[in-house]
């Protein structure tokens, strides 16, 4: 089992002692611990590996890295099961599953492959075009048109892992540890900056894990080793390997992915999956290297042609060889040294086809020492084969790089391509750093930062090793100066020479008649060619952008890393205008993907938003009561008991309250201490009735507005001490209420001399209302609560079992109530002491939905009808609004529009059946059958069943409601279609004089 | 995401803070506004290209209001202060 026929007996960065067994679409191979998922299907000769996105055509591995555009799976199974994941980019461990995707029944037997014989039928644009009528089919046509054109699938099963996010500062922050971001992380650690290194890979080392260049005078990998152990000692600087720089965001913000666990079958105890980085960095270092790029000829995209790195790296670091005869097609001098490189690990090197005219000295002597023909002035015209390429048609070309003369034909199972270089400029272009086109190298490179970072080594175009080290040594260093610290660059090392990338470009090959119909391939992942980018040209669409949109260029996972710039000089070519006057598409975040989970980080199930729960919250529980969330708070709705429905024990509790007594839960409400010398002062400004004549030791019911002269919240002002009030706010509007008062003292009243403080958390609540609140009330403490030491609106500072107490003589049901504040620990003392003490009275706990029902009974406003379109005088407030004083939203609260008769008032409705409920949010209309649309009169606030009246009743806000007491309307919901006879009234059904609150 | 010097914490991230509007908009006086102050004050806003003043509460942190100068084309930070402090221009 353990026959590898394609790797070599001997070298690379592998460990053959340790042998691991993995599957691929269900056979089992091996592959050793250091090999990729793309280098152990290598070694074992598996060549066919995909199916390419829309036309199913057969494909195999073109890159060794993130480029890698053709060999997506889908790795693992069940919940951890992930999709399009380059196998390029995944380690391989003991027991990996991998799967290949879109294709049915199998890989070397596909259906969907039809699409590619029918190819013409399918250029770009043709879903658009065709799928575009009746528009109301889409939903239809895009769900067969997925299934057909898809990638991986999503898993369906809750995620398992965990994922972590981690905030950092530092000093320098190094975006890739090739040789020019390691010799930057040796410049700024020496400086003693507070350093991070991070790269994508297992392993530092970037372009030399792959290459055989020597420093000095020893192998790459060994430089990069001690390295690495010289910067893992310095304790400033922190080294992260398979960490993405995925995102430069403004303020030298980066976020790295940390691919904690990927590398292992299932990430251990405790241990997340990702950890994401929030970087925030005084100075930046880009040394992200830069990408081979192929070249566009008829049928490249044959299992079997691919980059020539790739095929360098897979023989050098993982013994692994992409074929046995290879041809080389070039149109610069980088791929000499690769040629001789797959020589030497036993590869037949069939020729050398160059693109060049002349060729320079050091490459001929690579070619001739590793004794390899060089065709140049010749050019790759077609590759042939099915799931694997079996050869290649090679042809001269003339001065104007046409191709003219003999064909010949060349026998190869690879064809390694290299058509220069391009710079990864993601990151510098994502930190809005202005790109130039470089004419030499053909290639976009960074021209003006924006932000506090600087480019090193490929990434900014300088190919050679010895310029990476250099460069990367003084950009660490400058790094750390501008972050202020004291360096000069690190000693760089002697180190190989290699070639000067020099390309001659001829963006794509033109197909001799012959050879007529082989697709010219510019982006493999997403099945664009040369002719689409032509098409597009045609269609009009000559912008990269939309270019881009058309074709699907550059759209796909690998973001066009490989086919970005041979697409747009294809596009330039039609427009017959220089490359950088077409520009590029606009690079986004994330480099490569991240997993949503990483995302979310701990922000998943219970911890997307925090919890409030009261200090009685598990007596609530042990009671079985249901919880409403209400903004963050879960409030209790009710106590039913044996038998009973949420709804019959609300019923019953709400009639009980009003026959006997009850206690209830008020924790939520907000509560926000007022104080300072000026606190009445700025009290008058934000309510819109006067606090002036409010003595110590007294409520009041207050309303504030907002700027624009509608009601924002209500709720209850107490004066504690002379310059000290508490106030309450409703639930869900605490914390807006709260942060527009702090606007309104830092902002535009700063001479007030008044302090807020949020004091919801440091006193807990219990309401207790009915006739006999005061009678149970009395036996836990021996405070003089009569009706005139207490009266209503009253306010005292009491003794209940022991516990301090605050009391307020309020009732939000309308009977005769108290609100009970106390320290959130001695809640259950005091809740306890109530029940027992009212045991007599037959007293009952009650919840929210009891409460509701009092409320709406009693016809005071909460959520529904303080909806941020009601005035204060709609609401029934206008008798509080003083014409005194000024306040917030007075002058705009006189508006024309706010002041007409017929806006939204309140009122009451009852159902003229007395039995038949009104829908909640139903729409108050004269005629449901009037032609549409009907012109809508109102709306239902808030419905319920009142136990006390014996029929549903409603609050509703209704155009000139006021003076349509008695009046009959339809109450229809759209929702559920229903509609009710009412019969409006006045919002208060019960105890409209209000003598039960005051007795 | 913004870096936000807090004039009362020194520099936090942007997710601390709260965008609480124009810090040019001024409000009117409570006891001589017009209707028409008031309507200018509440609904128009100036939408200028470049250096802008505007608030933010720093909300999960010292709660207090402060003023940040900044160019909404390159998201540059110049000053930032109290509400009633006057800024930098940034023209050195």
């Amino acid at each position: 089992m353990n026959h590898q026929p394609f790797r070599k007996p001997t070298g690379g960065n592998i460990d053959r002692s340790q042998p691991l067994t993995f599957t691929f679409d269900g056979k089992v191979y091996q592959g050793y611990s250091g090999d990729t998922l793309a280098s152990a299907l290598m070694a074992n000769g598996v060549k066919l590996l995909a199916r390419s996105f829309k036309y199913h055509r057969p494909r195999g591995l073109t890159g060794y890295g993130v480029e890698e555009s053709n060999v997506l799976v889908q790795l693992r199974t069940g919940a951890r099961s992930e999709p399009n994941i380059p196998a390029t980019q995944v380690e391989l461990y003991e027991g990996l599953v991998a799967e290949s995707q879109n294709r049915w029944p199998s890989l070397h037997f596909d259906i969907g492959a039809v699409n590619s014989k029918l190819s013409g039928l399918f250029p770009s644009g043709f879903y658009y075009k065709t799928f575009m009528w009746p528009a109301k089919f889409w939903p239809f046509y895009e769900h067969a048109i997925r299934h057909i054109a898809g990638m991986g699938k999503s898993p369906t099963l809750e995620d398992p892992d965990s994922y972590a996010h981690n905030y950092r500062h530092c000093d320098v922050l190094i975006a890739g540890g090739g040789p020019a971001g390691l010799m930057a992380a040796l410049s700024a650690g020496q400086s003693g900056a507070r350093v991070i290194l991070c790269d994508e890979n297992a392993d530092f080392g970037g372009m030399l894990r792959g290459r055989r260049d020597t420093i000095r005078g020893k192998p790459g990998p060994e430089w990069v080793a001690d390295t690495a152990a010289r910067l893992a000692a310095m304790k400033n600087v922190r080294l992260l390997r398979r960490t993405t720089a995925a995102g430069y965001y403004d303020h030298n913000l980066i976020v790295l992915d940390e691919r904690v666990a990927d590398h292992k079958a299932t990430p251990e105890n405790h241990e997340p999956r990702h950890r994401i980085w929030h970087v925030r960095a005084k100075e930046v270092v880009l040394a992200t290297g830069s990408i081979e790029r192929p070249l566009v000829f008829a049928d490249n995209d044959r299992p079997g042609v691919m980059l020539t790195s790739a095929a360098q790296a897979y023989a050098n670091a993982h013994g692994a060889l992409a074929g046995r005869r290879a041809v080389i097609f070039t149109n610069n001098a980088s791929a000499y040294a690769a040629a001789a490189d797959l020589k030497a690990a036993g590869i037949e090197v069939q020729a050398i086809v160059d693109l060049r005219d002349s060729l320079e000295a050091p490459e001929l002597k690579i070619a001739a020492n590793a004794n390899i023909g060089v065709l140049n002035r010749h050019v790759v015209v077609a590759a042939h084969g099915a799931k694997s390429v079996h050869s290649v048609t090679v042809m001269p070309v003339d001065s104007n790089t046409t191709p003219v003369g003999e064909a010949q034909e060349i026998l190869c199972d690879v064809v390694c391509l290299s058509g220069g270089w391009t710079p990864s400029v993601h990151l510098f272009s994502q930190s809005r750093g202005k790109l130039c086109y470089d004419e030499t190298l053909s290639a976009f490179v960074p021209d003006k930062s924006f932000q506090r970072e600087r480019s090193a080594g490929a990434c900014q175009g300088a190919f050679q090793l010895d310029a990476c080290l250099h460069e990367g040594a003084k950009a660490g260093a400058q790094a750390a100066v501008a972050a202020g610290f004291a360096t000069t660059a690190a000693d760089v090392p002697r180190c190989s020479a290699d070639a000067v990338v020099k390309p001659r470009l001829l963006w794509a090959i033109p197909a001799p008649d012959h050879l007529h119909g082989g697709k010219q391939f510019v982006d493999l992942q997403n099945d664009v060619t040369a002719a689409d980018v032509g098409l597009a040209y045609q269609e009009g669409y000559h912008s990269v952008e939309h270019l881009k949109r058309y074709t699907t260029l550059g759209m796909g996972t690998d973001q066009g890393r490989t086919s970005n710039v041979n697409g747009l000089a294809i596009m330039a070519g039609h427009r017959a205008e220089a490359i950088t006057a077409v520009g590029t598409t606009t690079f986004r975040q994330p480099f490569t993907p991240i997993p949503m989970g990483a995302v979310a980080g701990l922000n998943a199930h219970d911890h997307v938003a925090p919890v409030r729960t009261t200090p009685l919250h598990h007596w609530h529980e042990s009671l079985g009561s249901p919880f409403a969330p209400t903004g963050q708070w879960l409030r209790a709705q009710g106590y039913p008991k044996d038998g009973e429905t949420l709804e019959q024990a609300t019923m019953r509790e709400a009639k009980h309250v009003r026959e006997k007594v009850g206690i209830v839960d008020v924790s939520t409400l907000g509560k926000i201490d007022v104080q300072g010398p000026d606190a009445l002062e700025f009290l008058n400004r934000v309510y819109i009735n006067s606090f002036s004549n409010l003595a110590v030791g007294k409520c009041r019911y207050g309303v504030m507005l907002r700027e624009d002269g509608l009601v924002d919240d209500d709720g209850v002002v107490t004066r504690l001490a002379e310059n000290r009030y508490m106030i309450t706010t409703t639930t869900t509007h605490a914390s807006a209420v709260m942060n527009r008062l702090e606007y309104l003292l830092d902002v535009d009243w700063p001479s007030l001399n008044v302090h807020l403080l949020s004091v919801t958390d440091d006193w807990s609540g219990i309401a207790i209302a009915g006739p006999h609140s005061r009678t149970v009330l009395t036996k836990v403490t021996s405070a003089d609560l009569s009706n005139s030491a207490v009266p209503f609106m009253g306010y005292a500072e009491i003794d209940i079992d022991g516990v301090p107490v605050r009391l307020f003589r309020i009732s939000f049901s309308g009977e005769l109530a108290y609100e009970i504040n106390m320290a959130p620990n001695a809640t259950r003392t005091v809740w306890d002491a109530l029940l027992k003490a009212g045991a007599n009275q037959e007293i009952i706990p009650y919840g929210l939905e009891a409460m509701n029902v009092l409320r709406i009974e009693k016809g005071h406003v909460v959520g529904g009808e303080l909806n941020g379109r009601t005035t204060a005088d709609g609401l029934g407030f206008g008798k509080m609004i003083s014409t005194k004083k000024a306040f917030v939203g007075k002058v705009p609260a006189r508006r024309a529009g706010l002041t007409r008769d017929d806006i939204h008032q309140l009122v009451g409705l009852v159902p003229t059946d007395e039995k038949t409920r009104i829908p909640r949010g139903a729409q108050l209309i004269a005629d449901p059958k009037a032609t549409k649309p009907v012109a809508m009169q109102g709306e239902v606030t808030s419905q319920c069943m009142s136990p006390n009246l014996g029929h549903p009743i409603a609050l509703a806000l209704l155009n000139g409601g006021r003076a349509r007491h008695g009046e009959t309307l339809k109450a229809h919901s759209p929702i559920t279609g229903q509609t009710v006879t009412v019969t409006v009234t006045n919002p208060i059904f019960i105890d409209p004089q209000g003598e039960r609150l005051r007795g | 995401m913004l870096e936000i010097n807090c004039p009362y914490c020194g520099k936090r991230a942007q997710k601390e803070f709260t965008y609480a509007g124009d810090a040019g908009a001024e409000r009117p006086n409570l006891e001589t506004g017009t209707n028409q102050d008031w309507f200018e004050f509440v609904y128009l806003r100036n939408n200028p290209r470049g250096l802008h003043d505007e608030l933010w509460h720093h909300s999960a942190g010292c709660r207090r209001l402060i003023k940040v100068r900044r160019d909404v084309v390159t998201h540059e930070i110049i000053d930032t202060g109290a509400p009633s402090d006057s800024l930098s221009t940034g023209a050195s």
